[in-house]
C-alpha cells in the first residue's frame, strides 16, 4: 500500500475503527476461545476483573498493614529519614517486570508470589508518604500535644496520623494505580486478572487483546478518580481550610505527590 | 475457568539449568543473547526521555507564561498517567503497528507528565523575594526566567528527570507488547528461569542506577550552591 | 449544687482554685555536645497565686528554664519541686497535664475544631461529654469569645489575637495549678497585646494560677510580673526582684541596661493616681463668701482656687479678679485642664501633663467629682516611695 495514498489512508482508518468495535464486541458478547474448546469475553470478564481486583486489594491492603504503622513509628520519632525517603526511589528503580519475574522464578507461581511481588511494589510510595506526611505535622502543634501530656500513641493516633492522612493517602493511590497496573501481567504468575487476555493471546485473540487493554484501561482510570476522591473524603475539614497553597499550586499538588513511584 | 496459558522452557538433562539454579556457566555461555535487547532499551529510555523532556520543559516554560494552559496539561497528564502502560502499548498498536514508533509515543508520553510536573512546580516555587529582587534590579521577563527562575527551579526539574528516567526504564521493559524489544522480552520469554531472569533483570536495574546516578552528577555540577539530595 | 470541694481537683473558674508553689533549686541544664549552660544554676522560689515572669536577652536560656518544669526537657543538675515534690519523680505525660501550657506559635491543631482544640486535656483525662462541654463555653467565655460562634470553628477560621485566646483557653482547660506561658503574646500586634494582656490579669486576679511567664520584653515583664527573673547569656539569674524594686535597684550594669535608661518612667507605669499623696486644692463654688474662700487657700498645698459645680465638677482655675468682690465671681483664668482621674497610671497623667503644657491638673473620682490635684512635684515624690509599696502590675490589673 503506497504511502499517503488517500484510499490507503481511508482504509486504514476503517481498520482501525474496525478493530476497536471487534475489541469491544469481545467485552460485551460471549465468544468461542481460538482454539474453539471455551467461552471467553463478555461474562468472563466479571471473574476476571473480580480477580483482578482482590488480588490488587490483598497486595496493597498488606503492603498498607506494613508501611503505615512503620511510617509512623519512623515519623513520630524522626528515625531512618534516609531511608524511608529513598524507598521510593530504590522501589522505582526496579522494573515492574523484573520485581514479578524474580517473585515467580525464586519463589514460583500462584496466587502468594504474586500478591507478595505486588505488595513489595506498593510498599515503597505508601511508606514514603506516611513518613513524609508525619513529619510535616507542624512541630508547634506536636510541642503543644507533649506539652499537655500526651503519651507517644496518643500524639500519633490523634494528631500525627489525621494530620498526615491526606499524603498516606496519596501513597495509597500511587501504589493502588501502579498495583492494579501491573497486576495486568499477574497471568505470567499463572494468577488470572484482566490481563490474561493479553498474555494468553493464543486462547483469546487480538480482540481479546484489545479488549483487555480497554478493561484495564477504565478500571484504573475509574480507580484513580476513586481513590482520588477518598483522599479528599479523608482530609480534615480545618486542614481544607487553611490558606496555605494558592489555588495554582493545589492544582498541581496531587500530581506532583504522586510522581513518587512509577506507573 | 481458564487459566493463562503459560510456556515454561523446557530444560533437558542433569545440569544446572534443567534443576532451574542460578547458573554462572550458563550466563557466561549465553550472554551475548542480551547485549541486543540491552541497547535497545537503552536506545528507548533515551530517546524517550530526551524528546519527552524537552517537549515537556517547552510546554512549561509555556504554561509559566499562559496560566490558563495548566488545567487542560494538568487533567491530560493525570488521565495519561492512569493507563497501564501495557494497556498504553496496545491501545496504540491499530494506529501505529508494531514497532520502535509505538513505544516510543508512550514511552514520551509517561515522561511528559513527570517532568512536566516537577518543572511547574519548581518554577512556581521560587520564593517572590528573588523574582521581586530581580524585577528590581531591572532584569527583563526572558532574563528573569533563564538567570533565575530556571536556576532556581533546577533541583525539581532534575529530580523530576530522575523520576523519569528510572520509570521508564522500567516501562521499556514492557515494550516488547509494542515489538519494540528490550530487556523484557527475553524475561517474559523464560520467566521461570532463574538465571535468565537474574541477567536481564540485573541488567534493567543496573541500567536504572547508571542513569540516575548520571542525572545526579549532572546536577551537582549544575547546581554547585545547593547540595544535591540523593 | 455539689459539697463545694467535689470540684476543686480539677476545678472551675469561680470555684476553688488551687495554685502551686514552684521552686528551682539549682537547675541546671547543658544540652549534650555544648560547653555552656543554657541554664547554670536557677534558684528561685514563685509563691502560690503569683505570676513570675522570665525576661532576658534572645537565647539565655528562658524557653529551656520554662521547660524543664513540665519536663519537656530534662534537667540536667539540680531540681525543680512543684508543691515541694521533684518534678523528676513524676511521669511526664501525667505531669504535664496538671500543668497549664501556652506558647507563641499556638500549637492549635489545625484538623480538630476549638472545643475539641480546648477538650484536648480534658478528654484524655477521661472527663463525662456534658461536662467537658459546658466547661468548654465556660473557657471561651472566659477568654472572651462567643462561645456560640467559635466552637465549631477550626482554627484557620480565627484571627491570630482569636487563636491565641484559644491557646489560652485550652492550656486552662482543666483548672490547672500552674501555667506556663513562653511569650504567648509575642506574635500579635501592639494593640492586641496590650489587650491580651490586660485580659489576661483581669483574668488572673479571678483565677489566682501561679504562672510562669516568658518575654523577651522587659515592658511587658513589669506589666504582667510579681516577681521577674533577669536572666543572663548563659543561663544565670541576674536578678529576681518584683518590678519596682527592679526598676529601683538594678543590680549591676547588665540589668541597668536592660531595664533602659527610662526606668524612672517605667516605674511610673506602675503606680496609678490613687496611689500617691495628691496636692489639696481649694475648691470654690460660684457665689460663696470670698472670705471662707481665703480660708481654704491657707490652708491648701496651692493657692490657685478650683472652680467646682454643684456636683464638685472642675469648672476652671478662678483669676484673681473673681475673688475681688464679696462673693466668688466665675472669672477664670485657665481651663480646668488636663483633669486627671484616680485610676489613671502615673505616667500616663504625666503625659496629660506635659501635653497641656500644665503644671498640676485635678483629679477626679469615678463620679467626676475633685480629688485632689496631681502636680508634677507629687510625680516626683511619687519616685521615692520605696519599691515594697509600689503595687506590681499584676495587682493593678485596670479597671476596664
Ligand atoms: N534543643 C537544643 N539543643 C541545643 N541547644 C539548644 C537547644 N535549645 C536551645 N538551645 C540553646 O540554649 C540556649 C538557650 O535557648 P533558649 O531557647 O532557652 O533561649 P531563650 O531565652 O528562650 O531565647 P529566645 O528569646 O530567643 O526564645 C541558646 O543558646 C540555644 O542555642
Ligand atoms: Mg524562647
Amino acid at each position: 500500500m503506497a504511502e499517503g495514498h488517500p484510499l490507503s489512508a481511508t482504509l486504514q482508518l476503517a481498520s482501525f475503527v474496525g478493530e476497536f468495535a471487534d475489541a469491544l464486541d469481545f467485552l460485551f458478547h460471549e465468544r468461542e476461545s481460538v482454539s474453539g474448546q471455551t467461552e471467553i469475553g463478555g461474562s468472563e470478564l466479571f471473574h476476571l476483573t473480580g480477580n483482578h481486583l482482590a488480588l490488587s486489594a490483598a497486595s496493597v491492603g498488606l503492603a498498607a498493614l506494613i508501611a503505615v504503622p512503620l511510617g509512623l513509628v519512623l515519623g513520630h520519632y524522626g528515625k531512618g529519614e534516609f531511608a524511608a525517603i529513598n524507598a521510593s526511589n530504590v522501589g522505582r528503580a526496579i522494573p515492574t517486570l523484573v520485581l514479578l519475574a524474580v517473585f515467580v522464578a525464586y519463589l514460583g507461581i500462584g496466587f502468594v508470589p504474586i500478591m507478595l511481588s505486588l505488595a513489595l511494589l506498593a510498599l515503597p510510595p505508601i511508606l514514603t508518604n506516611t513518613y513524609v506526611g508525619t513529619r510535616q505535622v507542624e512541630r508547634d502543634s506536636v510541642d503543644a500535644a507533649r506539652g499537655m501530656g500526651m503519651t507517644d500513641a496518643q500524639l500519633i493516633s490523634r494528631v500525627e496520623l489525621p494530620l498526615a492522612l491526606p499524603i498516606i493517602f496519596a501513597g495509597v493511590r500511587v501504589a493502588g494505580i501502579n498495583v492494579v497496573a501491573t497486576a495486568t501481567i499477574a497471568p505470567l504468575g499463572s494468577v488470572d486478572s484482566l490481563g490474561t487476555p493479553i498474555i494468553a493471546a493464543n486462547v483469546y485473540g487480538r480482540d481479546g487483546r484489545l479488549g483487555a487493554a480497554i478493561a484495564v484501561t477504565v478500571l484504573t482510570l475509574a480507580l484513580s478518580a476513586g481513590l482520588a476522591a477518598l483522599q479528599r473524603a479523608v482530609t480534615p475539614r480545618g486542614l481544607k481550610l487553611a490558606p496555605t497553597r494558592s489555588r495554582r499550586h493545589r492544582l498541581l499538588t496531587p500530581l506532583r505527590r504522586r510522581a513518587e513511584a512509577t506507573p | 475457568m481458564l487459566l493463562a496459558q503459560i510456556q515454561f522452557e523446557q530444560r533437558k538433562g542433569d545440569t544446572c539449568e534443567s534443576e532451574n539454579g542460578f547458573c554462572p556457566s550458563w550466563i557466561g555461555d549465553n550472554f551475548e543473547r542480551y547485549v541486543d535487547p540491552f541497547w535497545q532499551h537503552v536506545f528507548l529510555t533515551v530517546t524517550a526521555v530526551v524528546l519527552g523532556f524537552v517537549i515537556a520543559f517547552a510546554l512549561a516554560l509555556l504554561a509559566h507564561r499562559k496560566r490558563w494552559l495548566i488545567p487542560p496539561i494538568s487533567v491530560t497528564s493525570q488521565v495519561l498517567y492512569g493507563i497501564p502502560s501495557v494497556a498504553l502499548f496496545l491501545l496504540l498498536l491499530p494506529a501505529t503497528g508494531r514497532g520502535n514508533t509505538t513505544a516510543l509515543i508512550a514511552l514520551v508520553s509517561y515522561t511528559l507528565v513527570f517532568v512536566f510536573v516537577n518543572v511547574s512546580t519548581g518554577l512556581d516555587g521560587v520564593p517572590e523575594d528573588s523574582i521581586d529582587a530581580a524585577r528590581g534590579m531591572g532584569l527583563t521577563e526572558n532574563q528573569l526566567l533563564w538567570r533565575v527562575e530556571v536556576p532556581l527551579a533546577l533541583p525539581e526539574i532534575f529530580a523530576g528527570l530522575r523520576i523519569a528516567t528510572t520509570t521508564t526504564v522500567g516501562l521499556a521493559a514492557l515494550a516488547f507488547f509494542a515489538g519494540a524489544g528490550g530487556l523484557g522480552e527475553p524475561i517474559y520469554r523464560d520467566i521461570g528461569f532463574k538465571s535468565n531472569v537474574a541477567v536481564a533483570g540485573g541488567l534493567c536495574v543496573l541500567l536504572a542506577a547508571v542513569l540516575d546516578l548520571a542525572i545526579l552528577h549532572a546536577q551537582r555540577m549544575l547546581t554547585p550552591w545547593r547540595r544535591a539530595t540523593p | 449544687m455539689s459539697p463545694p470541694n467535689t470540684d476543686s481537683e480539677e476545678g472551675s473558674v469561680s470555684g476553688g482554685n488551687v495554685a502551686a508553689t514552684l521552686e528551682f533549686r539549682e537547675a541546671t541544664k547543658r544540652y549534650p555536645g555544648q560547653d555552656e549552660p543554657a541554664v547554670d544554676h536557677l534558684s528561685l522560689e514563685v509563691p502560690a497565686g503569683e505570676i513570675c515572669v522570665f525576661v532576658g536577652p534572645s537565647g539565655c536560656g528562658k524557653t529551656t528554664a520554662m521547660r524543664m518544669v513540665n519536663r519537656m526537657i530534662d534537667i540536667t543538675e539540680g531540681d525543680i519541686l512543684l508543691d515541694g515534690t521533684s518534678v523528676r519523680e513524676r511521669r511526664p505525660a501525667e505531669l504535664r497535664r496538671q500543668i497549664g501550657y501556652a506558647i507563641q506559635q499556638i500549637g492549635l491543631f489545625p484538623h480538630l475544631t476549638i472545643a475539641d482544640n480546648i477538650a484536648t486535656v480534658p478528654k484524655l483525662l477521661g472527663w463525662p461529654k456534658d461536662r467537658i462541654d459546658s466547661r468548654v463555653d465556660e473557657l471561651l467565655e472566659l477568654v472572651s469569645l462567643d462561645p456560640h460562634e467559635t466552637r465549631s470553628r477550626y482554627p484557620a477560621q480565627l484571627s491570630g489575637g482569636q487563636r491565641q485566646r484559644v491557646g489560652v483557653a485550652r492550656a486552662l482547660a482543666v483548672d490547672p495549678p500552674l501555667m506556663l506561658m513562653d511569650e504567648p503574646f509575642g506574635a500579635i500586634d501592639p494593640i492586641n497585646r496590650e489587650r491580651l494582656q490586660n485580659e489576661f490579669l483581669r483574668l488572673q486576679q479571678e483565677i489566682r494560677k501561679t504562672v510562669v511567664f516568658v518575654t523577651h520584653d522587659i515592658d511587658e515583664a513589669i506589666k504582667m510580673g510579681d516577681k521577674i527573673a533577669v536572666l543572663q547569656k548563659g543561663g544565670t539569674l541576674a536578678q529576681f526582684a518584683s518590678p519596682a524594686e527592679l526598676l529601683a535597684y538594678p543590680k549591676g550594669k547588665f540589668v541597668e541596661d536592660f531595664v533602659g535608661a527610662d526606668r524612672a518612667l517605667k516605674r511610673l507605669a506602675l503606680q496609678r493616681v490613687r496611689d500617691v499623696d495628691l496636692w489639696k486644692a481649694p475648691l470654690a463654688r460660684e457665689g460663696e463668701p470670698v472670705q471662707g474662700l481665703r480660708a481654704k487657700i491657707s490652708d491648701a498645698d496651692i493657692d490657685i482656687p478650683l472652680l467646682v459645680d454643684d456636683a464638685g465638677r472642675p469648672q476652671g482655675w478662678l483669676s484673681k479678679r473673681a475673688m475681688s468682690g464679696e462673693r466668688v465671681t466665675k472669672d477664670l483664668r485657665s481651663p480646668a485642664h488636663p483633669v486627671v482621674e484616680l485610676d489613671d497610671i502615673l505616667r500616663d497623667a504625666l503625659s496629660d501633663l506635659l501635653e497641656s503644657e500644665a503644671q498640676y491638673g485635678p483629679v477626679v473620682d469615678e463620679h467626676g467629682r475633685v480629688q485632689g490635684v496631681l502636680s508634677l512635684e507629687v510625680l516626683a515624690h511619687a519616685l521615692q516611695i520605696p519599691p515594697d509599696q509600689v503595687p506590681s502590675g499584676a495587682d493593678a490589673a485596670p479597671a476596664h
